[in-house]
């Protein structure tokens, strides 16, 4: 029971996070180019076009409710096996959520990315 | 190249960021339930303080990144800051980093290498602009035959 409580709570925490990555990515594609924004108009004016959007809020929310399903996960389950196993599942997490509701290209070089970064994570715990 | 030094700043910020709250936390001790009141005092810890900036530049450059470039090419780029943290708790903290970490350091590696050398960003209407280019060389084809 415990172990399903945990892994309920890393489950949420993934697509919490996945969700936060994708809103803010969904948010940066509306606003345009940062850098030229600050450059033309200032870093106020960036500031306050990127508060402005609504995606970017949500954003904002999934992460933050993410950061509290990892300080709850790190409550119930050793840091050992919450951290890689979060980051790593949010990678994969991510790259099928920005394929289907990003609708961007993710070819097999950015899978097998994904893949490598995946293990790679799982094995700096080691 | 100004792209490049945007994924620079989110690999380097990021991995940093980390290191040094690490390192602050260092000085501050276990924080509990009975002293949780003590979190505060890290806002007065210079380390602590130069870790936040850190994230703070993590955050504006991975907005940025994203303005630009597909959340499934930013994400690996992102995740060299694994391979900094590795570094740093090396050389900087002294930690031990076993075989197996230097190998997932190895695959990180690979990872990132493999996504940045492809497009950064998924193009909108491809396949309409490659029928477009396609009629339009027909086109001239035909005006050559005639």
């Amino acid at each position: 029971m415990s172990s399903l409580k945990l892994w309920s709570a890393i489950g949420l925490l993934v697509m919490a996070s996945s969700a936060g990555d994708v809103l803010l990515s969904a948010a940066m594609k509306r606003i345009g180019d940062l850098d030229q924004l600050r450059a033309s108009k200032g870093l106020f004016a960036v500031v306050r076009r990127v508060f402005a959007e609504k995606h970017f809020l949500f954003g904002l929310l999934s992460m933050t409710v993410g950061f509290f399903c990892l300080l709850t996960a790190l409550s119930w389950g050793d840091a050992s096996l919450v951290a890689p196993a979060s980051a790593s599942l949010t990678f994969v997490c991510s790259a099928v959520m920005a394929k289907f509701l990003l609708h961007e290209d993710v070819d097999h070089r950015r899978w097998i990315s994904a893949a490598l970064v995946c293990i790679g994570v799982a094995l700096l715990t080691k | 190249m100004k792209k490049y030094l945007f994924y620079l700043a989110i690999m380097c910020f990021g991995g940093t960021g980390d290191v040094m709250l690490k390192r602050g936390m260092m000085d501050l001790g276990p924080i509990t339930l009975k002293n949780w009141s003590h979190i505060f005092a890290a806002l007065l810890d210079p380390w602590i303080l130069l870790g936040i900036g850190c994230l703070i530049g993590f955050f504006y450059s991975y907005l940025t990144a994203l303005s630009w470039a597909d959340l499934t090419y930013v994400l690996p780029a992102t995740a060299f800051g694994y391979v900094i943290i590795a570094m740093w708790s090396r050389f900087f903290l002294h930690e031990n980093i076993s075989a197996w970490r230097w190998s997932g350091v190895l695959l990180i590696s690979c990872g990132v290498g493999l996504v940045t050398r492809g497009p950064s960003v998924t193009r909108r209407g491809a396949a309409q602009e490659k029928e477009t280019q396609l009629s339009m060389k027909q086109m001239g084809e035909r005006h050559e035959l005639a």
